[in-house]
């Protein structure tokens, strides 16, 4: 799959392309991004699309659902990927408005790849905290691909082990956040014996996460078999609701978020959920979430990597909910 | 310019969140506190905070002198209060089968060869490397929470930590 294979148009009067995936037809001007199918049409903000949009490339479209907004996300089948307007929203399905469309990975993922270079202008960055970036609004004006094409830190055994993922410095580019000011920088005393090196490891997570240049954006630190630590840090609103394929556990580690929990399938609200430093809860397999950190925050998201959870739970040999009590 | 306090919690210091329900039963968000658990805990007990499937994440509350335990797979450990010193040994022939989920407590001092050890204070995240020999130490009373697989000493009290 190269980029020619991407559907787009020349630039509009705005100096953006539009773009056509299936049945599906996306342009942006300078507010909104426009979006069409078959059955009907959605406008949204260009400044929530791009945010949405850049995490759904860069988690290669993550667990399960990624809802955009109310209307329009993906759904990871793990090699292809549901493209849908109005599937997880009850009046759209009561309405038979509904449309889904499955694409290979390769073919979306290039897609959005491109709509993101595209859209996204030299000042804004979608990744940041709408406080550290540049509105995206207005005509074309440049492009900012170092931001949108940031390499996806994942650790294969642990952040810091010799050979794998490394610390967070100032010279390595990255300082610490303006609102992790106060948060120690010292690291850990390691005492390797000779030839213990690789074995004898640790690091200073909080350091590591106050110098996260990004928001809501789950990396992993440390793998045991299946359990993926992925911590985050998070500032304003989660761009996306997350719609579960597997259970998924958060562990607050510093500050608050409230989350808005709601039914997968139709968005009823079920629960608000507010975590302060220390708190653990369960996000179960059926909801969809979507958070509020009123400071930049430190979460740990614990993901089950398992490949065979989504079949297993839809088939009903793995609970939705991870303990009976 | 604004001056932001980041606030992390502590066995002395937490405020804890909660849950309003709208249409769920709070017992589905497994809804728990480190800090509360480990208050409630006795040193060095492994009680699970997080379940998925046979993962969980321990809370321990670290005081004094721990045992020695081993593991076929590597674990993590998080400081999350207090100071604790990691001593590492590599056994000479490992303690637990290799297909054995979890840690499992040796008994008496371990045979192998010191690896060498690690010095974690809050924020600190350090590995126990599958088939070593490790315990804790900790001059006073602190916290820190464990990545690993449920063990035979895994303790399951959710009923006591949970919100219902
Ligand atoms: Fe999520």
């Amino acid at each position: 799959m190269t980029i020619t294979d991407v559907q787009s148009t020349p630039p509009n009067e705005q100096g953006y392309r539009a773009f056509i995936l299936g049945g599906f037809h996306f342009r942006r001007d300078e507010f909104f991004v426009h979006i069409s199918w078959p059955t009907g049409k959605h406008v949204a903000s260009i400044d929530a699309f791009l945010r949405a949009l850049q995490r759904d490339v860069a988690w290669d479209f993550f667990y399960g659902t990624v809802n955009f907004d109310h209307v329009f996300g993906t759904v990871n089948h793990y090699g292809t990927v549901d493209m849908f307007a109005g599937r997880f929203n009850d009046a759209y399905r009561r309405a038979e408005l509904d449309h889904t469309e499955n694409f290979e990975t390769p073919v979306i993922r290039e897609t959005f790849k491109a709509m993101l270079a595209d859209w996204t202008n030299a000042s804004f960055d979608p990744f940041a905290s709408p406080a550290e970036t540049a509105k995206p609004f207005g005509n074309k004006d440049g492009d900012n691909l170092e931001a949108v094409t940031r390499r996806r830190i994942s650790a294969s055994r642990m952040v810091g082990v010799p050979s794998d993922e490394q610390i967070r410095t100032d010279e390595s580019g990255f300082p610490v956040n303006r609102m992790f000011a106060d948060v120690p920088q010292d690291e850990p005393e390691v005492h390797a014996n000779p030839g213990f090196e690789s074995e004898v490891a640790a690091f200073n997570l909080f350091a590591y996460l106050s110098r996260s240049d990004v928001t809501w954006n789950p990396s992993v630190v440390s793998v045991c078999k299946d359990s993926l630590y992925c911590p985050t840090t998070e500032e304003y609103i989660l761009p996306i609701v997350h719609g579960n394929d597997r259970v998924e556990w958060f562990l607050q580690l510093s500050d608050e978020i409230i989350w808005d929990v709601q039914d997968r399938d139709t968005g009823a609200p079920r629960a608000k959920v507010t975590m302060k430093a220390g708190d653990v809860a369960a996000m179960p397999a059926d909801i969809r979430h979507q958070g509020y950190s009123p400071k930049r925050s430190m979460l740990l998201v614990w993901e089950n990597g398992d490949p065979a959870l989504p079949e297993r739970i839809s088939k009903g040999l793995e609970n939705v909910y991870p303990v009976e009590f | 310019m604004t001056t932001y306090v980041t606030q992390f919690g502590s066995l002395d210091s937490y405020d804890k969140g909660g849950i309003e329900i709208i249409n769920d039963d709070p017992k589905h968000f497994v809804f728990s506190n480190i800090f509360e658990v480990a208050n409630g805990a006795k040193p060095y007990e492994k009680v699970a905070v997080a379940k998925n499937t046979k993962y969980v994440i321990e809370a321990v509350r670290t005081e004094g002198t721990s045992g020695w335990r081993s593991c076929a797979h590597d674990e993590f450990v998080t400081v999350l209060d207090g100071e604790v010193k990691v001593e590492l040994v590599k056994l000479d022939t490992p303690a637990v089968p290799a297909d054995k989920e979890g840690s499992v407590a040796l008994t008496g001092e371990p045979v192998g060869q010191p690896m060498g050890h690690l010095v974690l204070r809050r924020g600190h995240q350090g590995l126990l490397p599958a088939n070593s020999a490790y315990r804790f130490v900790a001059d006073r009373p602190g916290v820190l929470f464990q990545q690993t697989i449920q063990g035979d000493d895994t303790i399951e009290r959710w009923a006591e930590i949970c919100l219902s």
